[in-house]
């Protein structure tokens, strides 16, 4: 099947993918823009499921802008397409292969965005694995996309803006959280307050999750996390513990609560999966959640015509997401000769001035989220790590002992990140008990390898029907 | 019940069959909520320590809601649910 040609591939609908996809057409550019989802927004901007009507948040109203400036764009928009295969051709070309109610795609252009998002990063603890524990993340898009809260008596715990936001939500659905269970103090938040107010109308939302949580009197555990999860087919019990600055359990004080579910994360993790597999020169950033690409203010990466943008070269947060995008469909424009240089420069400053501000703002979030050093040490001996491996962090040590110093080589020792997810919710978290244990910085064990197919998709969709008498079979060779 | 549906709309309903057990669900949603919302919590066991799982993180990352539904394997928190469609929780693979 000969591939779909185009100027620019975008993968990744959510804000910094949409937003380049949509500049860069709006100049001329022709765009393929893929996403897994049904419909564009990512995460943060995530549509309700068919047939439910749009929240009346300020994200929703955002995302529902985004999905009507998409949709009269001109950019053409693959949703409900994975994509599971991004190689580079011998003319330097980008061929993307992906599978979907479309059918299976392939789609070449010289120029490819990669704006995948994150995913989030849960540092284990006993009975995480239990089902009625679920993500941080996974609540929003229960609470925004589904309409559904995720429990009667649920607890939120972890760390970040989204415990406020979550709790927030599910009080307007009608449910009272029992605890918030904040890994950082009020003084932590205290700081980080002249940074916040950088972003003032950010900085007010925050305010106002924090003025409904204490009208509906939900108690917040500053400075505690959770220890333990009971249950047996599903969990029933959670049990905190105070913790000092690193994430370290301080003994003594364990509080117990008797919820239906618990809803916890710890952060995210960029998704820089194809600028991996690409073979893009990558480096760890602990205040970015993990692997980027190293690149530009653009996104440009090390490798020509690769750029990466969002969430998934690196934490940043909407705002900066949305200013990323546009500047990346600005600088395609003048790449590929649609945007001369004195409109281009006149485009792109205000841009450069809404991306310093942003700055600010996301390292204050991304200090929040980052992974703490006391955390990892607190993990038990017993705890799976790797989900789908059932690997512990006992086994990981043992690996570590037997001579893994990497995660690839822990990877071939322990089966950690060969399962389904690829390491994709275990890796951050591995890699840093294994660094611990080995008594090196992070970035010395690296990361997994990336490798196709990037989501699972089944062989039988990939190759579709066929006879065999189709196939055409040459001549065996003569004896 | 676990999870509590915030939205009384007007959905059309579907059946679908969990186990051989007739149930009914908003059309369109995915079917690891509807499951969730229905006491479905467990969707499987863990294939070395057959420990038990559910779905976790939502949106099509951690494959724990992967099980097999009108006989093929899929992630449940990516298909939404349609009339008729068939989920099987005891004895999966």
């Amino acid at each position: 099947m000969a591939p779909t040609l185009t100027d620019l591939i975008v993968v990744g609908a959510g804000p910094a993918g949409a937003n380049a996809a949509i500049t860069a057409c709006a100049h001329g550019v022709d765009v393929h823009l893929f996403d897994e989802a049904p419909k564009a927004g990512g995460q943060v901007w995530r549509a309700p499921v068919d047939d439910l009507p749009e929240g009346n948040t300020p994200e929703a109203h955002e995302g529902s802008a985004l999905r009507d400036c998409l949709a009269v764009s001109g950019v053409t928009v693959h949703n409900g397409q994975r994509v599971w295969s991004t190689l580079i051709k011998s003319d330097g070309e980008f061929q993307v292969d992906s599978l979907g109610p479309e059918g299976p795609m392939t789609v070449q252009a010289p120029r490819l965005v990669a704006a995948t998002g994150a995913y989030e990063r849960i540092v284990p603890f006993k009975g995480w694995t239990l089902p009625g524990v679920m993500g941080l993340a996974a609540a929003t898009v229960l609470l925004k996309s589904h309409g559904v809260v995720p429990g009667e008596r649920p607890v939120i715990a972890g760390a970040g803006p989204l415990l406020l936001a979550v709790a927030a939500g599910m009080l307007d659905a009608g449910v009272k959280p029992l605890a918030i269970i904040d890994l950082d103090s009020r003084v932590d938040w205290l700081m980080r307050l002249p940074a916040l107010l950088t972003r003032p109308n950010l900085a007010a939302r925050g305010a106002g999750w924090v003025a409904r949580v204490r009208k509906a009197g939900v108690p917040i555990l500053h400075r505690h996390a959770v220890r333990a999860v009971d249950g047996h087919d599903q969990m029933t019990r959670v049990t905190v513990s105070p913790v000092d600055a690193s994430g370290a359990f301080i003994e003594g004080n364990d509080k117990h609560f008797d919820a239906d579910a618990l809803v916890v994360g710890h952060g995210l993790t960029p998704g820089g999966d194809i600028p991996r597999l690409l073979g893009a020169r990558m480096q760890h950033d602990a205040l970015r959640g993990g692997y980027v690409p190293q690149m530009d203010v653009f996104g440009r990466t090390s490798i020509n015509g690769l750029f990466a943008i969002g969430d998934g070269a690196g934490i940043r947060g909407v705002d900066a997401a949305v200013t990323a995008g546009q500047a990346c469909g600005l600088v395609v424009a003048h790449e590929a000769d649609r945007l001369d240089t004195i409109r281009f420069e006149r485009e792109v400053a205000p841009l450069r001035k809404a991306c310093n501000r942003q700055n600010r703002f996301s390292d204050a979030i991304g200090g929040a989220m980052a992974l703490r050093s006391g955390q990892v040490a607190s993990v038990p001996k017993s705890a799976i790590v790797c989900r789908c491996e059932d690997v512990t962090r006992g086994e990981i040590e043992a690996a570590g002992d037997a001579g893994a110093s990497d995660v690839n080589q822990l990877k071939h020792f322990t089966r950690t990140g060969m399962g389904p997810c690829q390491g994709r919710m275990c890796g951050e978290v591995a890699a840093s008990l294994l660094a611990q244990h080995l008594g090196v910085e992070r970035h010395a064990v690296g990361s997994f390898t990336a490798r196709p197919p990037l989501r699972p998709v089944a062989m039988g969709e990939l190759t579709g029907s066929f006879s065999y008498d189709d196939i055409p079979i040459p001549e065996p060779a003569p004896l | 019940m676990t999870g509590k549906r915030k939205i009384t709309d007007h959905r059309v309903s579907v059946t679908i069959t969990v186990d051989d057990v007739p149930l009914s669900v908003p059309r369109g949603e995915p079917l690891a909520t509807a499951l969730w919302c229905e006491g479905h919590l467990c969707l499987r066991h863990s294939p070395n320590a057959g420990a038990p799982r559910g779905a976790f993180c939502f949106m099509g990352v951690c494959q724990e809601c992967s099980i097999e539904v009108d006989g093929h394997l899929v992630q449940t928190c990516l298909t939404p649910a349609q009339e008729g469609m068939t989920v099987r929780l005891k004895g999966a693979p």
